[in-house]
């Protein structure tokens, strides 16, 4: 599905990221876990085209995203707030999402109906701006949006972060069913090695902007991990 | 102390757009300049002037006409004078006990030119009342007693802060003025005497001194109360309603972001404000039609003065797309739309508001039916060319805009933008040109040559759309760099 060349992203003299090849295939859990400053996010916006690369491609679906605008029909994403429209109700940003996607609102309404559990009755009719809610519930706003239209790519940056344990617990079941009933293809990046090893059948290791672990998720894959880690922080 | 002073410093030269506040600060610093060349003048000759001019006592004089300058004074503090915003939240916890960080918050307030301005005034004259052979020991009282009313008005402006003050005051002072003006009641008579015991009556400075420290203590105490995250460092939030205008869907796509631009300009404070001030140009136009103004006289005027009435939303507004989108510009490039759709919507609206402009205009028809035409044309023209301008010329701008930030208008430094004032000059001036070039020949061909050219524009509105989007995804990485650095 996605399909990484030779990419290079640097600022002046500054290489933040460095991937030689990377392929995602289509319905894959991908995860990407990193230190900070490893080039997650920057994968992840370069991925989106809202940062040029230096060299190299990214092609998502057969479309190069630097050159066509095609992927946008089947890919979506949540990577900060500024994914969010601050002054727009949670109920008007989805529909908006859903009018751009091609939903009617009465389709929208029973689409986010579903996720009442996941919202935990924070989001909905509270007649509140999204400016207005708290971190943690903005966060929920902007996944669900991330959901509507039936993407076949969806990129999310940092989700387990804010939210509360409970809700991590029910995202973690929406993002390991989701997938595999839709047949999408998932990409995550956490901080949480427990989380994205729970919910990803594959993960990545960036370091420095450069790949230095890629695994099948397997019983020892958290230790793996935890260990890797360990030994970062004993560089450092 | 010295802490404070210093983080103050960082604040004001790190800022991202440091060179337009220094440039707006050095601006205003002229202007300060001026005003207070002006009150050392006017103190140094005033009592000479009225005294050999008007033969009346100078003190008792000056001190009739203080209250209207004590009014004046407050009014232009309520509407001009910034509130001092220290970032208090990050030092809340930090061991400085709470009064100290008050106590820097509302010292600060003193380095305003609204609390020293007036010094450029009293002192001359204080010194030239000395001179003259009065009393000094009644002339400091009076300077200390004048001083604490200007004080005064500085806290009280802290403690009550909201507008409404201002507009009361003003509204005292245009009445008390008017009253007077038609000799029903004048207030000087009661108020001369009050300003006059200053000086008779040294003990009476007091009275303005306790004031001072009745009002500082006042706004210390509730700044001091207010110094809680929930509490006055609390963001206010308001109720939301859910607005769907169904009435727009009959517009397809461009509805889906027209919608959002409703309730952008409606639910914001910046947007709010900036679609507000362009009604004000609505009258621009009575400079130019009522002769009022000798300079303005002639055609060629009204020409410009038609871009501006009609054109008010589109300079205002128009010019700062997609600024307005600065916010949540991932999620629309990241979105199933195009640029055009996008880029029709913010057209949409800023034709519908011209057009709406114009049909506020229409009463200018008093001032004659060449106006009337003037205005029609120049709305065309509006409509056919200047629409495109400000798009395109948006592409180049690149300025993220902060929603809710509450900035009062004047001293903004969006609204102090020389590339914003140089795009404007192809807007205004071509169009004058155009007509100019048409009126060697005869008045309405200019006219007609000006009407055309804004229906061609109408006319190749797909072509120049397409030229419009190359550019905008041209400065697509660009744009979402700038929109980053806050």
């Amino acid at each position: 599905m996605i399909h990484i060349k030779q990419l290079k992203k640097s600022y002046g003299e500054k290489q933040v990221l460095a991937i030689d090849h990377l392929e995602v295939p289509s319905g894959q859990s991908f995860g990407l876990v990193g230190n900070n400053g490893a080039g997650k996010t920057t994968l992840f916006s370069a991925l989106l085209d809202l940062i040029r690369l230096s060299e190299g491609s990214i092609t998502n679906g057969d479309v190069d995203v630097s050159k066509s605008e095609a992927w946008k029909e089947f890919t979506t994403a949540f990577l900060d707030e500024t994914f969010l429209i601050g002054y727009l109700t949670p109920e008007e940003y989805f529909y908006f999402i859903g009018d751009l996607r091609g939903l009617s609102h009465s389709e929208v309404d029973a689409f986010v109906g579903q996720f009442e559990h996941f919202f935990h009755g924070e989001v909905l009719k509270q007649k509140k701006y999204l400016r207005d809610l708290s971190k943690g519930n903005q966060k929920k706003v902007g996944i669900v949006g991330a959901l509507i239209g039936s993407p076949s790519v969806i990129v999310l940056d940092e989700p387990f972060a804010n939210l509360d344990p409970s809700t991590q617990i029910r995202l973690k079941e929406l993002l390991r069913e989701w997938p595999q009933q839709k047949g999408v293809t998932l990409l995550i990046s956490s901080h949480d090695l427990q989380h994205v090893t729970e919910v990803c059948e594959r993960i990545v290791v960036l370091d420095k902007g450069e790949i230095v672990k890629d695994i099948k998720t397997q019983t020892e894959t958290l230790k793996d991990l935890e260990t890797f880690f360990a030994q970062k922080s004993q560089e450092a | 102390m010295f802490q404070f002073v210093s983080l103050q410093w960082k604040s004001f030269t790190r800022s991202a757009s440091f060179s337009t506040h220094l440039a707006m600060k050095i601006l205003i610093g002229f202007f300060a300049l001026y005003f207070a060349a002006t009150f050392a003048i006017m103190g140094a000759l005033v009592y000479p002037f009225i005294q050999n001019e008007m033969a009346l006592d100078p003190l008792l004089t000056v001190n009739q006409f203080l209250i209207y300058g004590c009014f004046y004074w407050v009014v232009l503090r309520y509407f001009i004078q910034k509130t001092p915003v220290v970032n208090i939240a990050p030092l809340l916890l930090h061991p400085i006990s709470k009064n100290k960080i008050v106590h820097f918050a509302m010292g600060k307030t003193l380095s305003s030119a609204f609390n020293w301005l007036g010094l450029f005034f009293t002192v001359p004259f204080s010194i030239v009342l000395v001179v003259e052979g009065h009393n000094w020991g009644g002339v400091l009282s009076w300077f200390v007693g004048v001083l604490s009313f200007v004080l005064s008005t500085n806290y009280l402006n802290l403690l009550i802060n909201n507008n409404k003050v201002g507009a009361i005051a003003l509204s005292v002072l245009a009445v008390l003025g008017g009253l007077h003006y038609v000799d029903v009641f004048d207030i000087t008579v009661y108020s001369g005497p009050v300003f006059q015991a200053l000086y008779e009556h040294p003990i009476a400075a007091s009275i303005p001194l306790i004031l001072l420290v009745f009002l500082y203590r006042a706004a210390f105490s509730d700044y001091k109360k207010g110094m809680y995250l929930d509490g006055g460092l609390a963001r206010q939030q308001t109720e939301a309603k859910t607005q769907d205008f169904t009435w727009l869907n009959r517009f397809g796509k461009t509805a889906v972001f027209l919608k959002n631009d409703l309730r952008l300009i409606l639910r914001n404070k910046r947007s709010k404000s900036t679609a507000l001030m362009s009604f004000f140009f609505l009258f621009y136009g009575l400079f130019f039609f009522t002769g009022s103004v000798a300079m303005y006289n002639g055609p060629m005027w009204f020409v410009f003065a038609g871009i501006f009435i009609s054109g008010g939303f589109l300079f205002s507004f128009g010019q700062f797309v997609p600024s307005w989108d600065s916010a949540y510009y991932p999620l629309l490039m990241t979105q199933n739309t195009s640029y055009r759709e996008y880029l029709n919507s913010k057209w949409a609206l800023i034709v519908v508001a011209t057009v709406f402009s114009w049909l506020l205009s229409i009463p200018y028809i008093y001032f004659g039916w060449d106006v009337f035409f003037f205005i029609l044309v120049a709305t065309v023209y509006n409509i056919g060319v200047n629409s495109y301008l400000v798009l395109w010329g948006g592409a180049y701008i690149k300025m993220p805009i902060d929603l809710t930030s509450n900035k009062k208008a004047f001293g903004d430094k969006q609204a102090f933008n020389v590339k914003t004032v140089l795009l404007s000059i192809p807007k205004l001036v071509l169009p004058v040109l155009i007509y100019f070039l048409g009126t060697l020949y005869s008045e309405q061909l200019g006219l007609a040559l000006v009407a055309l050219t804004g229906v061609l524009g109408l006319a190749f509105k797909n072509l120049v759309f397409t030229t419009i989007e190359r550019i905008y995804v041209s400065q697509k990485h660009k744009t979402l760099w700038a929109y980053k650095q806050k």
